[in-house]
This record gives C-alpha cells, structure tokens and sequence, in this order.
C-alpha cells in the first residue's frame, strides 16, 4: 500500500538532478565516479598521495552541505530508528559489502546505471533485492524496531 | 583546482541528498518497506540522477579526456563475480538495517547526527577490515 502522506516525487525528482548534475560535473571535470564508498575506499586503502587531494575534497563538500542548505530553507529532519548496537552492525555491513561489491548506491546505482554497465545493473539488483528483503524481515517478521 | 572542484560536486551532491529525502533514514527505511506504508518517492531520486547521467557518461564516453585535459578514469571492470554480487547483498543488508548508506551517513554526519556518527565509524571499520583481509589474503 503506497503511503500519500509521504510521497514526495518533486523534491525527489529535483534532489536526483542535483545528484545527476555533481556526477557529471565531476566526470567531466575531473574523469571520475561519483561513488562514495569507492572515494572514501581509495583513501583508506591503495590510492597515490596524490590521489588523495579529491577525494578528501569531495567528502569535505558532502559533510559541509547541511550548512549551505540551512543557508536557504530548514534542514529537513534526520530520524534515526535503529538503536546503537544496530547501527554499528549496519555500518560493518555497510563498509565490508561496498568494499567487495566495489560500490554503492552512487557508483553503481546512479554512475553505473548512467554508464549502461551490466556489472552495475546486477549490483543494483543485488543490493536493493536485499534491502527490501532484509526491511521486511526486520519490520514484519522480527519486529526489530528498525 | 581539482580539489576546488571536488569540493563543490561532494556539496552540489550533499544539497540533492538533502532535497531529495536520502539523508532521512526514515524516509529511505520507507521506500524499502514494501510490505508495510510504501512510499516510492525514492525511485524519483534515482529516475532524476540518471536522467543527467545517461547523458554526462555519454559524452565522458566519446571524450577520452575530462575538459581539464587529464584522462578519463572510468571503470573498465566488466566482470560479475561472486564478490560483486555478495558484496551488494551484504551492502544492501546494512542499508536496510539503518536506513543509511554511504553518502547520506557522510551528510548527516556533517548536519551533526550522532547516529550517522556511529554509523561512519563503523562502516570505516568495515571498510579497513576489508583492506586487512585482503591484504593477508594477498600475501598468502
């Protein structure tokens, strides 16, 4: 059953163009993915010294955006269900599958769908196949809390 | 330069997280729920990221060089491995369980969320975890 009150596709749709527009800015600028877990990845692991400079770049400018948008209209709400242990199990998951998928929601979902790669495809598949499948066992059959 | 312009596609890509709901792990927990109240908003997300990309990565495609004059660094992997898929099945997991991945934990982190703290920490404990094992695994 769709929830209406929630349905927002305009702010939706508008947020993805900006997320389309820092993507294909930064390819054309600079050659590169947008994909979040892969920057944060190259800097944790085997990129150059001079690979680094962007990458910190990028993040630093994805940390400081709820301060230029405060700047225009209020910071919509960040609601949090899971508790503590939860998160951090999450976040483990999160670091180790972005890892050996080698990407997320932006290199595979946004970058690698724009690219046509079927690596991308099946990863998008992969992950969002498990995320609905691991909601329902959370909220339906475990009742977690999540 | 290049870290300039980093730095203004890591905040153009914050703000359309923020407009777009993907910093709200409830939002996003929402959209997976198919089950329960669905709300599809985020497939609009998704459907105007890639609208601009189709036509960015097209263009980066034919170019070999970025406007800069440095070269394209797109992926050229075209395997599918068990690692690609069990990796994302495993991403998709965490996702689910906290409504975060990687870029919007990075946004709400820098909004002041002390869960999407907790949560980045622990994803870069992950993510090293990741380089350790398989730094051993090469060695062996």
């Amino acid at each position: 059953m769709i929830d209406w009150a929630q349905f927002t596709p305009l702010p939706a749709f508008a947020g993805g163009l900006l997320i389309g527009l820092a993507s294909a800015l930064l390819v054309l600028f600079l050659g590169r993915i947008a994909g979040i877990s892969g920057i944060i990845g190259g800097f944790l692991g085997t990129a150059r010294a001079g690979d680094r400079g962007w990458r910190i770049a990028f993040i630093l400018g994805l940390m400081a955006a709820p301060g230029a948008y405060q700047l225009f209209a209020a910071l919509p709400p960040i609601e949090v269900a899971a508790s503590t242990p939860l998160l951090i199990v999450a976040g483990l998951l999160v670091g180790l599958g972005t890892r050996y998928g080698a990407g997320c929601t932006s290199g595979h979902g946004v970058c690698g769908l724009s690219r046509l790669s079927a690596r991308s495809l099946v990863a998008t598949l992969c992950f969002m196949a498990s995320g609905f499948a691991t909601m329902y066992l959370i909220r339906h059959l475990l009742n977690l809390g999540a | 330069m290049h870290a300039a312009i980093a730095f203004i596609c890591g905040l153009i890509f914050g703000i359309g997280l923020l407009l777009a709901g993907m910093a709200n792990p409830a939002k996003v927990q929402g959209f997976l729920d198919l089950a329960g109240r669905w709300d599809p908003s985020l497939a609009f997300v998704m459907g105007g990221a890639i609208a601009v990309g189709l036509v960015a990565f097209q263009v980066a495609k034919k170019r070999g060089t970025t406007l800069l004059g440095t070269p394209m660094q797109l992926p050229t992997r075209r395997d599918i491995d068990a690692r690609l898929i069990g990796g994302s099945l495993v991403f998709g997991a965490g996702w689910a369980l906290a409504g975060f991945c990687p870029g919007p934990a990075l946004t709400a982190l820098g909004a002041g969320s002390v869960p999407a703290l907790i949560f980045v920490v622990a994803m870069l404990a992950g993510m090293g975890l990741f380089e350790v094992i398989e730094k051993k695994r090469t060695r062996a």
